[in-house]
Formats: structure tokens, sequence, C-alpha cells
């Protein structure tokens, strides 16, 4: 039972973060309409980036931290500006294409800057772990901290949707475009700051993802990026709530999968969930089923 | 215009006579390995090395060796064109390659083109298996997963012995099996096996089973890379048993960015120590340590010595640098079999299988550093 508890604190430890680089796919295709795959390469670089604040610039792991949302932000914005407004009028195949493209073209700049050999992150939570019912059941402290933090921004990212006027004009855009500009609201602009915030939750992501599995390489973002993609898809993707379970319950079945069946088919698991959603309930858990007008 | 393009070719011509002229009586060796990716560090350190050995043995006036090191990003494929663009180069024989996957294609091509091939460090029995020409310095995959097994008895380390390796790998697979043979046989009781493949980046199950079966040791017959993910999960949760690896986890202290204190105490099967007293390794270890400004590890001190052999088979077969790679193999395969070489990493004597024979030594971490374990 025990064992079980623990496997499950592991699971929903993950979880979070596929959760956290989940609201970024889920924000992003809410409002752009787009698949925006670099975003998985977005977290490797804010890892990147704290990891160099921290070993290189000897800065403390929360200004670390900032600094590496500030970067991706910066770099989720122009990636925007430059590769995907151009092509805000073509094809959603184009602009697919070309997010792929800007993931490999963000792995290679990683790649060139920090080398192939792979560096070890330092844990930004220096939080001990913590143990119950007589130390059978120990939970670490970057677990701990992860499901927080997801949790937090979850809140958060509800309440500046549902409240501000931000959050509002984001909502009507994914809405309706069109009708969107015609009322007033600067399109381009709302879809930039969607950029920035997706962008300064993957430099979270980042760096929760590599405190807990603490391998960084140029490649480190794309397993994660992708399976936090197949978790949008599961909880329904363009909804924030959905993004959450989503990311949670992938998490939770990844972690069981290897835990009672086999420890090499973790990944497996995984993507048969999306097949089955895909399947099954093409909006996904929590998605709206919109009915093509004809 | 047209004269600038004549004579830019002409000078272009000239050159590729004069390079080869250059260093006709230079042997040239090839040596292959993943210079840069994931398994960098071993690459590095074999082709670092090597050029200390062959810079001494210049330095001794008679035979002259110029290493090529060529990269392979640990990728079979790449390795076969590091293979081609080192022969054609004109290297006479290979010192490689580095890692077992791409060494095992390798060798089954130069088994091919009858190319004599000393690898430092690719262990797998594949790389020399029903090959005459491809001879390996460091001990096969089978031999470690059994040495492993039968010094952590003799030493009396643990009784309850975890397994935690990579099912994709032939490298970590090699090692288990011989490991799980040799532990029944010695009384060891494996408590909790489990696998994972090498995209993997969370050891939380794996990690959770070990402790939960009460592994006193966990034996890891991997590389570093996961292993110091192993290493932090397992520290997360508060489990610390014994970790005793092979020559895989060598590389784990150099990695950037890692807690050396979360590898205190852990084993390391390793015929080289950086710390050892005699005067050959110290002499090693201060080149290599003023020229790349690194320890040198296993890997390196694996290259040092394979150079060192290649270099007695060519002396003692007359080998000299007109003769076709061909003929040189056919010397070198002779040669080897009769050649005891005393190197870093002890004294070495080869079988026709290609195989070595020589002690396997352990080293433990003590505060960031190998410490002989006798």
């Amino acid at each position: 039972m025990m064992q079980f508890l623990s496997y499950l604190c592991n699971g929903i430890s993950l979880g979070s973060v596929y959760a956290i680089i989940a609201l970024g796919y889920t924000m992003v295709y809410g409002i752009a309409k787009m698949l925006n795959f670099a975003h998985g390469d977005v977290i490797m670089i804010g890892a990147y980036i704290a990891f160099c604040a921290m070993q290189y610039w000897g800065l403390p792991p929360i200004i670390s931290v900032i600094a590496a949302m500030a970067v991706c932000t910066a770099l989720g914005v122009t990636i925007e500006r430059l590769a995907y407004k151009p092509l805000r009028k073509a094809t959603s195949l184009a602009v697919l294409i070309t997010a792929i493209g800007m993931s490999y073209l963000l792995q290679n700049i990683a790649l060139l800057v920090w080398g192939a050999n792979p560096k070890s992150f330092p844990s930004v939570v220096k939080l001990g772990s913590v143990s119950l019912a007589g130390g059978q059941l120990i939970i670490s402290g970057a677990a701990i901290v992860t499901i927080v933090a997801c949790i937090v921004i979850m809140v958060a990212l509800t309440l500046f949707t549902s409240k501000t006027k931000m959050g509002k004009a984001m909502r009507v855009v994914s809405e309706d475009k069109g009708a969107a500009e015609l009322m007033g609201i600067n399109v381009n602009f709302t879809i930039s700051i969607t950029f920035a915030i997706g962008s300064a939750l993957a430099a979270i992501a980042g760096v929760l993802l590599c405190s807990a599995y603490p391998t960084l390489q140029p490649t480190t973002g794309s397993m994660p990026g992708i399976k936090a993609f197949t978790a949008a898809v599961f909880g329904g993707i363009g909804s924030i709530p959905g993004a959450m379970v989503g990311g949670i319950l992938l998490g939770v079945i990844e972690i069981l999968g290897k835990a009672y069946v086999s420890t090499e088919l973790g990944d497996a698991f995984v993507f048969a969930v999306l097949i089955v959603v895909l399947l099954v309930k093409p909006a996904g858990l929590l998605g709206k089923t919109v009915h093509e007008k004809v | 215009m047209k004269k600038l393009v004549a004579i830019v070719l002409t000078l272009a011509l000239a050159m590729s006579f004069a390079i080869p002229a250059m260093a006709a009586d230079t042997i040239k060796i090839g040596v292959i390995g993943p210079l840069t990716g994931g398994a960098a560090i071993y690459g590095n350190a074999v082709a670092n090395a090597a050029k200390i050995a062959a810079d001494e043995i210049n330095a001794l006036g008679g035979m002259q060796l110029e290493i090529d090191a060529q990269d392979d990003e640990h990728d079979p494929e790449k390795s076969i064109n590091a293979y081609n663009t080192t022969l054609d180069s004109g290297s006479l024989v290979i010192v490689g390659c580095v890692t077992s996957g791409p060494c095992a294609a390798v060798a089954s091509q130069a088994y091919e083109d009858r190319i004599f091939m000393l690898t430092p460090s690719a262990s797998s029995v594949d790389v020399i298996a029903d090959k005459d020409n491809v001879y390996q310095v460091c001990f096969t995959d089978p031999a470690q997963g059994a040495a492993s097994a039968d010094y952590i008895a003799g030493k009396g380390l643990a009784k309850k012995v975890a397994v935690i390796y990579n099912n994709g790998d032939v490298y970590s697979t090699g090692i288990y099996q011989t490991f799980e043979a040799k532990a029944a046989e010695v009384g060891l009781e494996i408590v909790a096996v489990s696998t994972f493949t090498d995209d993997t980046t969370d050891f939380s199950v794996q990690v959770t089973e070990a402790k939960n079966a009460g592994a006193e040791l966990v034996f890891l017959p991997i590389y570093y890379t996961p292993a110091s993910m192993i290493l932090t999960q397992a520290a997360a949760v508060d489990f610390k048993p014994i970790f005793f690896g092979v020559d895989g986890l060598d590389g784990i202290l150099t990695m950037e960015g890692f807690d050396a204190s979360l590898a205190e105490g852990v084993l390391l099967l390793t015929p080289f120590s950086a710390d050892a007293k005699d005067e050959k390794t110290q002499n090693f270890v201060k080149k290599y340590t003023e020229l790349y400004n690194d320890i040198p590890n296993q890997f390196a001190a694996d290259a040092y010595d394979a150079v060192y052999a290649v270099y007695e088979a060519m002396i003692a077969g007359g080998v000299t640098a007109d003769m076709s790679p061909e003929e040189v193999c056919e010397i070198m395969i002779e040669q080897m079999q009769q050649l005891t070489i005393d190197g870093l990493t002890g004294t070495m004597t080869w079988a026709a299988t290609g195989e070595v024979s020589k002690t396997p030594t352990a080293v433990k971490i003590e505060n960031g550093v190998y410490v002989g374990m006798e």
C-alpha cells in the first residue's frame, strides 16, 4: 500500500511537470490555433539559462529562475514575431512545419552554445524530503515544490483569464479573431502576450523538470514536450483545467504502468493513451466539441 | 579571374602531393571515438591519451607515429564513416572504437577489409567475436559482470543485491547476464532487477523497487549519465545502499554540475586509478593534467596502453610506413599473441580470440576522487 502511495506521489510530481508544459501548449493553441512544437525546446533553453546563472555566474536559485523566465519570455515573443506571425494567414500545415523547424533550430543552437556533453543540473529546491508513516513513505522536496508550483500556476492562470482585461481579450480572440478585432482588441498584441506567458511557464517547467531529473542536454526538452502535448490533447486542447488534469493523469499512468507492468514500456503507455483518447473522445476529457457550421 | 582560379588549383594540386610526401616515414594510427555527443568524455580521453603515448614514442626517435582522431558521436553509421575517412587518409591500423555499439559495426567492416583493430575500451563480446584481427585492451563485458560478482562476494560487501540496467544496450545487458550467473555461484542474492531504456529520465520506480526489496548494494552496469540520475533520485528518497558500477560509471565526476557528494562511497570496477603510486601512472597523470587540465580516467589509460601495444607489436613485427594496411594486419595478428605489455592498466597478454587477460581491481569514490581499494 505504501509502495502504491509512493508511486502515486512520484506520478503526480511527474504529471505536474507535464501539466505546466501542457499549459503552454494549450494556451497557444487556444488563442493562435497552432501547435507550437518548439515549446519543448524553449523549456530546454530555460533550463540551460538557469544552469548557467547558478553554475557560472553564481546567482541564487530564485534569481536564476527569474533570469530564465525573462530570457524565455523574450525568446518566445521573438519566435512568434519572426517565425509565426508572417504565417498567420497561411495553412495550418505550413505553421506546423515552421514550428518543427524552429524546434530543430533551438536544439542546434543549444548544441553550438553549450555543447553536447550532458550537464548535471543542480537542484533549485533546497527543501529536504518529507518522511511519512515512519519512513515508509518518503516524498522528495522537489516533488512537493513541483506539485505546489503547478497548483499555484493553474489557479493564477484561471484567475488571469477570467478576471483581467487582458485575460478576457485572450478568451475573445480564441473564440473569434475577426470579431475581436472589430471590438477594438489588438489581436497581434494578445497573441504575443500569450506566447510570453507560455514561454515564461516553459522556463519554470524546465527548471522543475531538471531539478527532479537532473540531466541537461540539447534534447532534454523534446520527450517531455511531446508527452505534454499528449497531456494537452488528453485533457482537451485549448482548455486550461484540461491541461492540468491531462498532465497529472498522464504522469500517474506512466509511473503506475512502469511500476506494475514493465519499466521499459512507460513511454508506450503515454502514447497509447493519446491514441485511445483520439479514438474515443477526440475533444479530450474537458474539451468542448465544436460543431462545424456548414 | 581565370588566371587566379588556375593558380589556386595548381597550388591545391601541389599541396595534395606535398602532404603525403612529408609524412612518408610516419606511421598513421586511426583513433575512432565519440569526440562530441553524450559519450564525448570517453572519446576525448582516448584521443588525448593516445596523443600522449604517440608523443612519448616519437621522442624516443626511431619509429614515428601520428594519431588521426575521428569523431563517431557514439553512432555506428558515423563510426563507419570515420573509419573510412581515417583509412583514406593513410592510417595503417585502428586504435578504436571507443564505445561498444559503433565498435561492433566497424569491427565487422575491418574484418572484411583485413585492417587490424585494437580497441581500448569497447568491451562487448560482439566486438571481437569471430574476428581474428580485432583485439581489446579492456575486459569484455562478461568478464566485468563476473568479476564484479566475485569482487562483491569476495570482499563481503553485501548479501542482498539489486540490479538496475539498460535493457536497450548490449553493453549493459551483457554485463548483467554474466553478473547474474556468477552471483548465483558465489552466493549473492539478487533481490530486485529493474530495467530502463535510453530515453528514461524518471528512475523513481526502479529506485523504489530496489529500496523496498531491501537491497544492501545496487549494481549499476550502466553509463554515467543515467547513473547520475539514479544517484540523485535515490538520495531524494533517502535510499543509501552501496552503489557498485563498472567502467561505464567512470566519468561521472567530470560531469559538469554534478554534485560529487552524491557519488560518495560509490565503488567501481576499473583497472586504473589515477592516484596509484607507481611511477608510470604518476608520470602519465602529470602529463595528462598539464596538457588537458583534467585527471585521466580509465579510458585514457586503456588508450595509452593500446598505443604502446600497437607500437611494440609493430617494432617486433618490423612494420614500416610503406606497407599496406592488409600486410600490417597479418603481422600484427601474429605479434599480438606473443606480446606481454606492462601497462598502466596492469600486465596484459592476449588470447587468439582477441580477449585480454589481466587482474580486476576496484576504486572507491571518496571526497570526489578515486581511491584505490588495493
